[in-house]
């Protein structure tokens, strides 16, 4: 069995804040923005942070992070391109193996850790992501999804939810935002059936690094979806991060649950957990849209209650066959 | 001293395999495509059998491969791939990455007419659509010396005053799957003598600290790989490389040399290989299989007095223009042969860099003419290199206008 039950650490909020930080400040990530807060978790989750190699895609991570001749990385740390950050890491993990064969490398091999938004997963990476998932290469890919191309200024992209207004979908008087459902990255990865699958949220960060340790303990690929908040792109006050984080777990928009490659199954944790056992405790997906500008014009100027209610079907649908998945109905 | 060697039938593909296997790189990631398939399933036996210790990695495609080749190179590890035709294409992006992060990647090429219409055979616009991303780039003649040629990119790559990514072509199914009697070493640690056991990763000063320039993670600082460099250092990252690919002319001659005292063979001074140049009136300037037909053509007319020559570049990248001038200079015609397509120029890349290089010539040739040949795998009989050596003759007499550029072989 593979996932958080097999996990033995939990740690506090005070030791996890009292293991060093790899990720260094003078980055020039936003206010607010989910991802810094995403790489420390995962870093810090790690059984064994200081063996640690780092794979970035082109993103807002990479290029805020590095900018010559200044780094945030106190990890060796490599960007390639935007669409190839999995066959990278496939590279870096092969090297590692080589070296070992050959005497040059002594030692546990390093974990490579692969930190990919959603442009650079959902869409232009998503080959060579299942290029590498379906090799087997020993790697923990960690997909921040703030749901849009938030680097080169919040276009449209295939992990944007529906009737989300974004430069390449306003919303429009004809159109309301991205017409498009947001494509399930978590079941096409599960798919492949040798890699463990998890969603994580920074909000309910005990779940999160138990399921980066889950991933490490595994000896596969591993695929770790966090949901990533971006004020910027979202529309909303930088202060709201955590609160629009907590919501999209709570509406279900973004729920809790991992896949284990070895009994292939779904188990739904935590907060989502909870609410699969107590269904009262949804929250309803309008508390979570108001709160963002992306999502204005559902309620202004004026409130267009068909299209909120069709998100909410869409949500309860998406729920019900998660839970159906995790043996819940 | 010359080390023993064996002689195998071998096509140029199996010479790489083969050349891979003696060297035995630590990362080799490949996709397979015509005419390239050959290095990569022969490579895959020696992996399959256990012959090798290298990690093969079967990727999905040409730009995985070449991405995978970042991540390993980076890692510290030897690292080498092959492709052709569209696959290069579509290298092509991740091909400025490589040499931008200064990884000396090995990359065999046989060369094949790249799409559309689609083709399998060769020319050598694959490997020209990517001349200005810095990478090394030797155009072989033969299965041996795509052999020999492999085991020395290695050498001139990994050099710490080059560290650049290296380009070792060879024609695509006119090399690349023409067997000949090719020598190998009969002793694999001949050429891991030659190149080192393992990769010498270079240390670099950082913060203070003596670190490898390498992912590897008990560096006292660790590395940062690909940053994102703005207008206020891009252009030094540029000038660095620029400084690098000008030592490469001195290297690839000494690793010539080198070889030569292992192996008992070298190709001219590395960079270029004259044949009858020094007393020519007539030289053809070429690269690739086709210098060979050229020269047996030209003994022909040697024979009968005639003063030609053959200039094979082997070295496109950097180009050895300083050869080049030194040895066209005072020629009564000069003609140079692009296997490449050449859209909306004056004339074929071989030829216009030649042209560059002899401008500043005081001396210049006379004569200076280009013919494009062989696009698709079309053929370049001796009958073709006769009537073009023929036209040749009578422009050196005055008998026929000289022209910029023309083509051979194909239906006008």
């Amino acid at each position: 069995m593979v996932g958080v039950n097999e996990v033995k650490w939990t740690p506090t909020l005070i030791e996890l804040a009292r293991k060093p930080d790899y990720f260094l400040p003078g980055h020039r990530m936003c206010a607010g923005c989910a991802a810094p807060v995403i790489v420390k978790l995962t870093l810090k989750a790690l059984p064994d942070p200081d063996n640690v190699v780092v794979v970035n895609a082109t993103g807002c991570l990479e290029v805020a992070s590095t900018i010559y001749p200044y780094t945030s990385w106190k990890r060796p740390w490599i960007h390639n391109a935007f669409e190839n950050a999995a066959a990278t890491a496939s590279g870096v993990e092969a090297a590692f193996k080589a070296l070992k064969a050959k005497g040059v490398w002594k030692g546990d091999l390093p974990t490579v850790v692969v930190f990919g938004g959603d442009g650079g997963t959902y869409d232009i990476g998503l080959q060579s992501l299942s290029g590498a998932l379906e090799r087997g290469h020993k790697l923990i890919y960690v997909l921040y999804d703030n749901e849009a191309y938030m680097n080169t200024g919040i276009q449209r992209c295939s992990s944007t939810p529906q009737y989300a207004a974004t430069t390449t979908t306003p919303a429009g008087r004809v159109i309301p935002g991205k017409p498009e459902w947001k494509k399930p990255i978590g079941f096409i990865v599960a798919a492949h059936h040798n890699v463990y699958v998890a969603t994580v949220n920074p909000y309910f960060w005990a779940d999160f690094v138990k399921k980066i340790r889950a991933a490490a303990e595994y000896e596969g690929p591993a695929f770790i979806h966090a949901i990533s908040v971006c004020p910027r792109g979202w529309r909303h006050e930088s202060k709201l991060t955590m609160t629009i984080s907590r919501l999209a777990t709570e509406t279900c928009l973004h729920p809790l649950w991992e896949f284990d490659p070895e009994t292939r199954e779904y188990r739904i944790t935590d907060r989502s957990l909870y609410i699969a056992k107590h269904p009262d405790k949804k929250v309803p997906v309008e508390e979570y849209l108001k709160l963002q500008g992306r999502f204005r014009h559902l309620f202004k100027p004026v409130r267009r209650d068909h299209l909120i209610k069709e998100i909410q079907e869409k949500v309860d649908k998406e729920w019900e066959y998660l839970l159906r998945l995790a043996g819940f109905k | 001293m010359v080390a023993e060697q064996v002689e195998m039938l071998l096509n140029g593909d199996f010479a790489v395999a083969w050349a891979w296997k003696h060297v035995e790189p630590d990362v080799v990631a490949a996709f397979p495509i015509t005419p390239q398939t050959l290095i990569v399933e022969k490579f895959s036996e020696f992996v399959a059998n256990g012959e090798v210790r290298t990690q093969f990695v079967s990727v999905e495609s040409e730009h995985s491969a070449i991405s995978a080749m970042v991540g390993a190179a980076a890692a510290g590890a030897r690292a080498a791939t092959a492709t052709a035709a569209n696959g290069l294409q579509l290298m092509h992006e991740i091909l400025y990455i490589v040499s931008s992060m200064r990884l000396p990647v090995m990359l065999g090429v046989a060369n094949r007419a790249v799409s559309g219409p689609i083709n399998i055979h060769c020319d050598h616009t694959d490997a020209m659509g990517q001349r200005d991303a810095g990478w090394i780039m030797i155009f072989t003649e033969d299965a041996q010396e795509a052999y020999d040629t492999t085991i020395q990119a290695f050498k001139i790559a990994e050099n710490p005053e080059i560290l650049l990514p290296i380009m070792v072509n060879l024609d695509g199914f006119l090399i690349s799957h023409t067997a000949m009697n090719v020598k190998v070493f009969k002793d694999p640690k001949v050429v891991k003598d030659f190149v080192g056991e393992t990769r010498p990763v270079p240390k670099i000063k950082l913060m203070g600290e003596e670190v490898e320039l390498s992912l590897n993670p008990r560096n006292p600082i660790p590395v940062t790989f690909g940053p994102f460099a703005y207008y206020d250092y891009y252009f030094e990252f540029k000038r660095q490389q620029i400084e690098a690919m000008k030592k490469v002319p001195d290297v690839v001659e000494r690793v010539n040399d080198e070889y030569y005292e292992i192996s008992g063979r070298k190709y001219g001074n590395g960079r270029v290989v004259p044949w009858n140049v020094d007393d020519a009136d007539i030289v053809a300037v070429v690269m690739g299989s086709a210098a060979g037909t050229m020269r047996y053509v030209a003994r022909k007319y040697r024979e009968r007095g005639v003063k030609i020559g053959i200039l094979r570049v082997r070295m496109f990248r950097p180009f050895p223009w300083r050869d080049l001038q030194e040895l066209l200079r005072g020629k009564e015609v000069v003609a140079v042969f692009d296997r490449t397509q050449d859209q909306g120029v004056m004339g074929g890349p071989l030829f216009l860099e030649t042209l560059a290089a002899l401008y500043y010539l005081d001396d210049r040739p006379r004569n200076v003419v280009n013919y494009v040949f062989g696009l698709g795998g079309r053929d370049f009989p001796p009958e073709l290199v006769e009537k073009v050596f023929d036209e040749l003759i009578r422009i050196k007499d005055g008998k026929e206008k000289p022209f910029v550029k023309k083509y051979v072989g194909v239906r006008e």
